[in-house]
């Protein structure tokens, strides 16, 4: 590879806090951002809890008329992206936008307009008429399409789409798009708003969410015994990827360097995870490779680890397989213990996670774990219930998505 | 004003984002409201549902002010 690239902005949506520094805090602290739904009334749905997004108001960053016009998963990719992009502190009046670009991930888009115009149609009487803005506010790419007109970045612009996976896809093609040269410096990352009655309803029927209604807080237990399912997750994650030398011309603050990427496919079902693994040990090592890494040189993975029956134990034995015994001297750790699963957002909160351990050295904690699940290999370290302190230098994280799609990437100091 | 013409400026107000003091009679809805082509089929649409009728597309075309809009729905409504 030409050009090393480096992360020099981040930003932040989250169940858990709504900017980087009390995105920051609640991953030191191990808390939960799992609640009670508030966005429509849950009574009555298998799971009645989500980890949403609080006291968020669209209109404290966007006009009315954008409230309007936008729908909430592109309001957050709007608000992180322009936290991340003046964290990175370029000047946006002597940049290069034509060297901008913009990648952005979504696993579903605008579901509540989707959701909205639909059942209005169903409504209707005779022909439904339709609101000229369900297209431009439901499709995945609108959201790096607004960004790109806020800012005028007018490099290399689309959307990647590969449900939970969505966003670490991102980040792979925003980093080839400056090793190949076309641009300098891309904004990528994810967003989702699905915590709508269809998306409750369908993950719902698909058994893939946690239905621990009596308790939200605990429901999101990733490798513990007792997890029944993940916990739907919003919000999203804004990185500023850009050649190092872009960034050391300018003198801007490096959080972290991004080594290596794999991405594969299963090939094998829609939902579950291939029995014995290949894929995703193959896609671990494609990363491993890019970086140049040995085994023993992760510090830590933050693994795809949803809180699912199935899927927590393939990705363990997975990582055993990549790793063998230097597994057991690596933490690991699900943030979706705390955050829920933000679907195409995940792989940016989880990458920003990842950057933040490298730059505070600690590990994140995967909360709520009351009981070792006997088929998980007790010997390895899931950094279970509290942070640890660690001196980190290299993070792999995982995203893995419906369709079988696999990525994983590497993230070391600079 | 007419009941007719406040019901008309609350959605212009709502749907453009705009102040109520730009809303004048004479206001183009493209040229002094900010709106684009998918506003003001928004509009339109907006219209129909409030006062409960149909606006065939070339009427729909000739609505360009806040004046013309009220003078239209007040035709219609009224009728």
């Amino acid at each position: 590879m030409s050009k090393r690239v480096v992360i020099t902005g981040i930003g932040a949506l989250t169940p858990i806090g709504n900017d980087i520094s009390s995105f920051l805090d609640g991953l030191k602290q191990g808390v939960s951002g799992a609640g009670k739904i508030t966005r429509f009334d849950a009574t009555g749905f298998r799971t009645e809890f989500a980890c949403e997004v609080k006291n968020f108001n669209a209109e404290d960053f966007l006009d009315r008329k954008e409230v309007r016009r936008i729908d909430p998963f592109a309001q957050y990719a709007m608000v992180v992206a322009d936290q991340a992009i003046i964290d990175c502190g370029i000047n946006l009046e002597t940049v290069d936008k034509s060297r901008v670009g913009i990648i952005w991930g979504s696993g579903i888009g605008g579901f509540t307009t989707f959701e909205e115009e639909i059942e209005g149609a169903g409504r209707a009487v005779g022909v439904p008429k339709y609101n000229p803005f369900l297209i431009p506010k439901l499709i995945v790419n609108i959201a790096a399409g607004h960004i790109s007109i806020k800012y005028g970045f007018s490099g290399v612009n689309f959307a990647t789409v590969s449900a939970c996976a969505s966003a670490n896809h991102a980040l792979i093609i925003a980093a080839d798009n400056i090793r190949l040269g076309r641009v300098d410096l891309v904004v990528c990352g994810g967003s989702e708003a699905a915590v709508t009655r269809a998306g409750i309803g369908g993950f719902s029927s698909m058994k893939a969410l946690s239905t621990r209604n009596d308790d939200p807080l605990t429901a999101s237990r990733p490798f513990d015994k007792n997890r029944d399912g993940f916990v739907l997750g919003e919000g999203a994650g804004a990185l500023i990827l850009e050649s190092y030398e872009s960034a050391k011309a300018r003198g801007a603050k490096i959080y972290a360097e991004l080594l290596g990427s794999g991405m594969n496919a299963d090939a094998y079902h829609i939902t579950a995870p291939e029995p014995t693994g290949k894929g995703v040990i193959q896609c671990m090592q494609y990363a491993m490779k890019e970086a140049g890494l040995s085994t023993s040189q992760i510090d830590y993975i933050n693994v795809h680890g949803t809180s699912t029956p199935l899927g927590d134990v393939a990705e363990t034995h997975a990582i055993q397989s990549v790793f063998g015994d230097d597994a057991y001297g690596i933490n690991i750790s699900s943030t979706k213990s705390m955050t829920g699963h933000l679907l195409g957002a995940a792989g940016a909160i989880e990458a920003i996670a990842s950057i933040l351990s490298l730059n505070h050295n600690f590990i994140p904690p995967t909360i709520n774990h009351f009981e070792d699940d006997p088929e998980i290999d007790a010997r390895l370290n899931f950094t279970f219930n509290e942070a640890q302190q660690r001196d980190v230098k290299a993070v792999m994280s995982n995203g893995f998505g419906f369709g079988g799609h696999n990525t994983s990437l590497i993230f070391g100091r600079v | 004003m007419s009941d007719i013409a406040e019901r008309v400026k609350k959605i212009i107000v709502d749907k453009l984002g705009v102040d109520e003091s730009e809303v004048t009679s004479e206001a183009s809805f493209t040229n002094d409201l900010g709106a684009d082509s998918l506003d003001t089929v928004e509009l339109i649409m907006e219209f129909e549902k409030e006062f409960d009728i149909s606006i065939p597309d070339e009427q729909a075309e000739n609505i360009q002010t806040v004046g013309h809009a009220i003078e239209y729905l007040e035709s219609q409504v009224s009728a």
